[in-house]
């Protein structure tokens, strides 16, 4: 069960913040109240007037618009036919043909009236995020929507872009409208918003003010005291373990998403990327594990090169690693627990050879590692999809810290993890790199690195752009991760 | 966690109003491959049978004073459908005459077996190009492509059988050998075009399947494949040092079925034992997954579709060397695509596909003394096999069937109950 | 590291290949213009190839030589192909590829007709001809997986088509009667193939297999069972008459092609028009496309994307039933087992070929007719070039077009992924 007996106001011209945690529940209740999902009981309520809602088309009616985490834009459509689709302008009566000059007055209107800019003839593959984020918002509010949802809308923002939104945000609100806000970062909720709702578990836990503390939402938000700081003495680096440079790595559309990046990660130390998401990081790991080619430069794993060894060989020289998409990446859910807890060692002894596979030592290597890494699962049998994101990920750390290693690489390791598993992982992480070995860990989480990290390299656009230690104010970072250099000295990481 | 505990006295009591035929059908549901595949198979029956009388003018004569008096139209059309499929069954698994006949002395054993021996010599060439259907499936890949392959394997098994000359046995295992490598190539070009460059292997499957047939009509006529005695398009006769040991003539089931099951053997034991299984089954369910544990997603799928693609050549070499003898350009029937239907009917697993190519041998074998005898065509058979795996491709489908009937005497006793 | 040496570094540049698609192209090119320059041409007679432009082997004719056309269209082909290599702009990327083609077809065309004669007008109206249940085939491939629903039952449609026309066309002796019940005919295998796609899910490309399969079950049932024993009552429909327009047909080649013949070459003629029209200027076309592309997205925007699917899908069948009707109206007059013998996969292979668009599936479908033509024509006269090798060409076009080695396909990207809202 996703939501448990919600009750939730939401006045005129107010920006109510919905808080809570990864998988708390709150994307699954404004699918409710935008018709994607039907609930199991309860009622929604538009202007004192009870609705239902069988389908987006209801919500819309009602004056509900939506601003979905993952875009709802086709790629191949112009922003104007994106705006246009499901309430195209027409002519011809029945035969509908689109009336496209005044589909795009109504784009330039609207955009010209919110002070939202948007290109209305170009194509939405073609824009960057924050673009695509103006589109959405455009569509909604072209439809003269009352209500506007936004659901973790600063995701994929730089701390630019996101002081942006909440001005947009702030200014619709001026104009009558009401905004959902629905996040998990506390300081934004404390930025924007009029009211707050958290929820926890599917549960709503408390409403508060804007006044009210961070550490204090942050409890309610978790249920209890949470000390966002890991606990870790101090690191002790040895000889260079990883040493990158001068790397050049393309994304998938051809276009350079990793550009001259020189790096070094020292035995027994952590070094975290910090960096808004989309800025290089997936393509800096994916070549690193040889999941990518790299175009110009250099890996070096001690005194190896990394550069065109598969990801077999990369693995099997002392790397473990932890993909930033768990159930695309790092599992296979279909898969039982012992048989993923094996994945990229299956054909090595004990668990197998070239020919065949030994499901005896399987079995037991995986009776071990649910016990040692507090993996809560009735059977190691038992499919990996139907664990907890928290456990799945355990399972993935798991695996990857069951050999020596040289190197560990962690992208996103808590990404919709609860709290727990959460601690959990920053625990074995930190005792991995006492262990002398290499850490590199990447989160668009500022909190997740500076709590982990002893370097911090801030990543923007494809490029490092300093780094600097985890003392370093946080406003400095949130300028780098921004692009912005200034005019301070950047600390050297020899 | 608060509902669990209350309500098992309530359940009790509900179980106990539900009338025993409900819950009959409710364990039967929960037993539901089985299930469904048996309700698949009486469902296309039932449909064939409408296809069988709404097809014969004789019968529709009598409907046409249905309400007069109904007894003509229904006997005769029991008589029809009741004729049909007892040849089904008589022509594939047994004749009680003729088994009567056997001990009786006036027949031969022979003829007892016969229906088993022709269900046999049709299943062994499907078990093959099922497997590769199957195997390829469960590594992600849609192997439409078994017929093509199939033909190929006639092809090379067939030129091997009849243009090379070996020592007897030697000679066998080199055109059933042939026939492997000739699938395996036809099943290497799309398995490598998908790696490479990442064309769907249902499209170039497809389009490999006519190049394939075309191909061999092309070969047939050439000089020194065609057999220069004959003026029709057909090759030489398949040496006998090549050709599958059967049993004596008029039993025609050869080795192929014993080399069949072995083949399901190796399979299983490819599938869920060896380390490729392991990769074929992580690529199939999660490639993304597969290629960051350090799998290689190309190499797989090159690998998987040279082994389905093998396995249809051999199941096409059998089809040469163990019954048809000589290359025509039907050499290969339909046993591709049938083998794509045995697979979804037998749920991708290898013994399941085996199962399911027995039974459409069955009805394969069934279909011919069904033509013969009751006059119905064979026709019906490849219905019968299309409207199976349809029910079995939609379970919800024949669950919504049979439930709507559960449903409806279950709506006319709440009504009967409440006595309006 | 300071930001300055960061500047410094941007300007290393990625080694780009050599061999880009252009090059490869180009490569390409030069390779069959050589096999048409030398093999073709030394293998054909220095005799005369006449291109008559009508019907048989009178009137007037494009004459050659036909050793020198080999040579010449071939060395035509090269210097095409080298222009690619050469690297010029990209915008004559195009123009050269398709000159290098059709010379080379040129060239083949001058070996093998030399000493004989090829009528032009018979040739593109055979090739049309033969493209008609393509190009409709093709179209119904283009309604369906435009909104995302695979269709390879096309060749079920077809034969359901073919065998409702012939069925109801000789019951009620009306052509008119028989194209209706063919739409019906493709239509039955469109809604089994939504119904099971859309609303049970299962896997469309299985679905569409074995609906071909069902197809020619019942088709070759129903005609040994009642066309066979009793075909004058059941099987000897009506043709669909020839209309000629009196003026336009005098045209010389393209009258007798365009303006002498059947009701359905114009219909779909204009059906290719209008679907182009229809998906890039209609909310209808727009909503359709967004289904195929992105339906979560059309579903927020409160598109009914099962509804919408079910329509075109449905569609579909009407416009493949047309082509069935072609098979027993037009072509011959008379139903047979398995008559389609495999058109509905070349017309699957056209909407590849021709990238899911009204008029790439019309070009493709012409292309694929054109060489099926051909291939009669050889066999006819004797040519020492297999037919079957021709008769192949459909097949190895469309997967060298889905491979990438000309251009890349690109299937809309919800095709064939069942819409499920989570």
């Amino acid at each position: 069960m996703a939501n448990d007996h919600i009750d939730i106001t939401v006045e005129p011209g107010e920006v109510h913040a919905l808080l809570g945690e990864n998988g708390a529940g709150k994307s699954t209740l404004m699918n409710q109240l935008y018709g994607l999902l039907q609930p199991d009981e309860g009622e929604i309520l538009v202007d004192g007037e009870k609705k239902v809602f069988r389908s987006p088309r209801d919500a819309i009616a009602a004056g509900i618009g939506m601003v979905h985490q993952h875009f709802m834009l086709v790629p191949v459509f112009t922003v104007a036919e994106n705006i246009a689709l499901g309430a195209e302008e027409v002519r011809g009566g029945p035969l509908g043909f689109l009336d496209r000059r005044r589909n795009r007055r109504d784009v330039l209107e609207t955009s010209k009236k919110y002070g939202l800019p948007v290109d209305p003839d170009a194509l939405i593959e073609n824009l960057p995020v924050g673009a695509q984020q103006r589109v959405e918002i455009v569509k909604a509010l072209t439809r003269d929507v009352d209500l506007l949802i936004l659901d973790e809308p600063t995701a994929v923002l730089t701390p630019q872009e996101t002081d942006e939104l909440l001005a947009v945000m702030r200014s619709l609100a001026e104009s009558g409208k009401s905004i959902v806000f629905i996040t998990h970062k506390l300081r934004e909720v404390k930025a924007i918003a009029d009211r707050i709702t958290v929820i926890r578990r599917g549960r709503t836990v408390g409403t508060a003010t804007p006044d009210t503390s961070e550490d204090e939402l942050a409890a309610l938000m978790v249920g209890r005291d949470v000390s966002l700081e890991v606990a870790k003495g101090p690191a002790e680096p040895g000889r260079e373990v990883l040493k990158i440079s001068g790397l050049i790595v393309e994304d998938d559309r051809g276009v350079r998403a990793v550009d001259a990046v020189d790096l070094t990660v020292r035995a027994g130390e952590v070094l975290g990327i910090a960096g808004v998401q989309g800025n290089g990081q997936t393509e800096l790991v994916e070549a690193i594990m040889g999941l990518r080619p790299v175009r110009a430069g250099t890996i070096e794993l001690e005194d190896d090169s990394l550069i065109g060894r598969s990801t077999k060989q990369v693995l099997r020289s002392g790397v473990g690693y932890v993909p930033e998409d768990r159930s695309l990446d790092g599992v296979v859910k279909d898969f039982s627990v012992a048989e993923n807890l094996v994945l990229d060692m299956y054909d090595r002894e004990p668990y197998g050879s070239a020919f065949r596979l030994n499901p005896k030592a399987i079995a037991v290597n995986a009776a071990e590692r649910v016990e040692q890494f507090d993996i809560r699962v009735s059977s190691p049998q038992s499919a990996v999809g139907t664990l907890s994101g928290g456990n799945q990920q355990k399972v993935v750390v798991a695996r990857e810290m069951s050999r020596p290693l040289r190197l560990f690489i962690a992208s996103q390791p808590t990404r919709g993890v609860d709290v727990g598993s959460i601690e959990f992982i920053h625990k074995q992480i930190i005792h991995e790199r006492d262990n002398g070995t290499a850490v590199l860990v990447v989160s668009s989480e500022l909190d997740e690195v500076v709590g982990l990290a002893d370097r911090i390299a801030v990543m923007y656009r494809g490029r490092v752009l300093a780094v600097v230690s985890p003392d370093t104010p946080r406003e400095e970072i949130g300028l780098l991760m921004a692009g912005i250099t200034g005019t301070q000295e950047a600390e050297d990481d020899q | 966690m608060t509902t669990e505990t209350a309500p098992p006295a309530k359940k009790e009591e509900e179980e106990k109003r539900e009338s025993f035929f409900s819950l009959f059908l409710q364990n039967l549901w929960s037993a539901n491959t089985v299930t469904v595949t048996i309700l698949s198979i009486f469902l296309a029956l039932v449909i064939g049978a409408v296809l069988i009388v709404v097809s014969d003018s004789q019968v529709l004569s009598y409907f046409s004073y249905f309400t007069s008096r109904p007894s003509d139209a229904l006997n005769a059309s029991w008589d029809l459908i009741s004729q049909a499929y007892g040849d089904l069954f008589k022509g594939a698994i047994f004749d009680p005459a003729a088994v009567q006949a056997w001990f009786d002395g006036t027949g031969t054993w022979q003829a007892a077996f016969g229906p088993i021996s022709e269900t046999l010599t049709y299943a062994a060439p499907l078990v093959f190009t099922g497997l590769s259907v199957a195997i390829a499936f469960r590594g992600g890949l849609f192997n439409i492509g078994g017929q093509g392959q199939a033909v190929i394997g006639c092809i090379t098994g067939g030129v091997v059988g009849f243009a090379v000359g070996l020592p007897v046995g030697l000679h066998l295992l080199v055109a059933l050998i042939a026939g492997f490598l000739g699938g395996a190539l036809w099943g290497f070009l799309p398995g490598l075009l998908k790696a490479r460059t990442g064309a769907h292997e249902v499209i170039t499957t497809i389009m490999l399947n006519y190049i394939a047939t075309l191909f061999l009509s092309w070969l047939i006529l050439q000089n020194g494949v065609r057999d220069p005695e004959r003026t029709d398009a057909i090759s030489k006769t398949i040496e006998s040092s090549a050709q599958l040991p059967a049993l004596p003539s008029p039993l025609r089931v050869h080795l192929g079925i014993v080399l069949a099951v072995v083949a399901t053997a190796v399979v299983a034991w490819l599938l869920n034992k060896s380390p490729f299984g392991f990769e074929l089954r992580a690529v199939g369910v999660n490639p993304p997954a597969a290629k960051t544990a350090g799998m290689s997603v190309a190499k797989t799928y090159t690998l998987l579709m040279v082994i389905a693609g093998g396995l249809a050549g051999l199941g096409g070499a059998v089809q040469v060397l163990g019954t048809a003898d000589k290359l025509t350009a039907q050499v290969a029937g339909n046993i591709g695509f049938d083998g794509l239907l045995v697979a979804l009917l037998g749920r991708n697993k290898p013994w399941g596909t085996l199962l399911a190519a027995i039974l459409y041998g069955a009805l394969r074998a069934g279909g011919n003394l069904m033509q013969v005898d009751a006059g119905v065509s064979l026709e019906l058979v490849t219905v019968l096999q299309a409207l199976i795996v349809i029910f079995i491709a939609a379970p919800a489908l024949v669950k919504a069937i049979f439930q709507l009937r559960a449903a409806r005497s279950a709506r006319l006793g709440a009504t009967m109950a409440k006595g309006w | 590291m300071s930001t300055a040496t960061v500047e410094d570094l941007t300007e290393i540049t990625a080694p780009k290949s050599f061999w880009n698609r252009q090059r490869r192209l180009g490569a390409a090119l030069v390779i069959i213009g050589l096999i048409a320059a030398v093999v073709f041409g030394s293998l054909a007679e220095s005799k005369t190839a006449r291109f008559t432009l009508s019907e048989d082997a009178e009137g007037a004719a494009l004459s050659i030589n036909g050793q020198f056309g080999a040579i010449l269209f071939g060395i035509v082909t090269i210097a095409a192909g080298g222009a690619l290599l050469a690297g010029v702009a990209k915008r004559w990327q195009t123009w050269l590829l398709g000159l290098g083609i059709v010379t080379f077809v040129l060239s083949f065309l001058c070996w093998q007709v030399a000493g004989k004669f090829l009528p032009l007008v018979d040739t593109a109206s055979g090739s049309l001809e033969l493209a008609l249940p393509l190009i409709l085939g093709a179209l119904a491939g283009v309604l369906c997986e435009r909104s995302g629903v695979v269709n390879v039952a096309i060749e079920g449609q077809f034969l359901m088509g073919a065998f409702g026309a012939a069925l109801v066309g000789t019951l009620a002796t009306s052509v008119w009667a028989g194209l209706v019940s063919a739409v019906v005919g493709g239509v039955i295998i469109a809604a089994m193939l939504a119904w099971l796609a859309i609303r049970f899910l299962v896997d469309q490309v299985v679905v569409g297999i074995v609906l071909n399969l069902f197809a020619l079950g019942v088709t070759g049932f129903l005609y040994e069972r009642l066309m066979q024993p009793d075909a004058l009552k059941y099987n000897s429909p009506p043709r669909l008459p020839e209309w000629r327009i009196p003026g336009l047909a005098d045209i010389p080649v393209v009258g007798p092609v365009l303006f002498d013949t059947n009701l359905l070459v114009w219909l779909a003629l204009i059906l290719v028009f209008v679907i182009h029209f229809a998906l890039r200027r209609t909310r209808w076309g727009l909503r359709t496309r967004a289904v195929g592309e992105h339906p979560t997205a059309a579903d927020t925007v409160g598109i009914r994307v099962r509804g919408l699917r079910y329509m075109n899908v449905l569609l579909g069948g009407v416009v493949a039933g047309i082509g069935g009707a072609y098979f027993t109206l037009v072509s011959t007059s008379a139903f047979n087992k398995n008559m389609t013998a495999g058109a509905g996969f070349i017309a699957l292979a056209a909407l590849i070929f021709g990238r899911w668009t009204p008029f790439g599936a019309l070009g493709a479908a012409l292309f694929f007719g054109f060489a099926q033509k051909l291939a009669n024509y050889l066999s006819a006269v004797g040519s020492p070039v297999p037919n079957q090798f021709l008769n192949m060409l459909p097949y190895i076009a469309t997967i060298i077009a889905v491979a990438g080695l000309v251009g890349r396909v690109r299937a809309p990207a919800a095709d064939g992924v069942p819409y499920v809202k989570s």
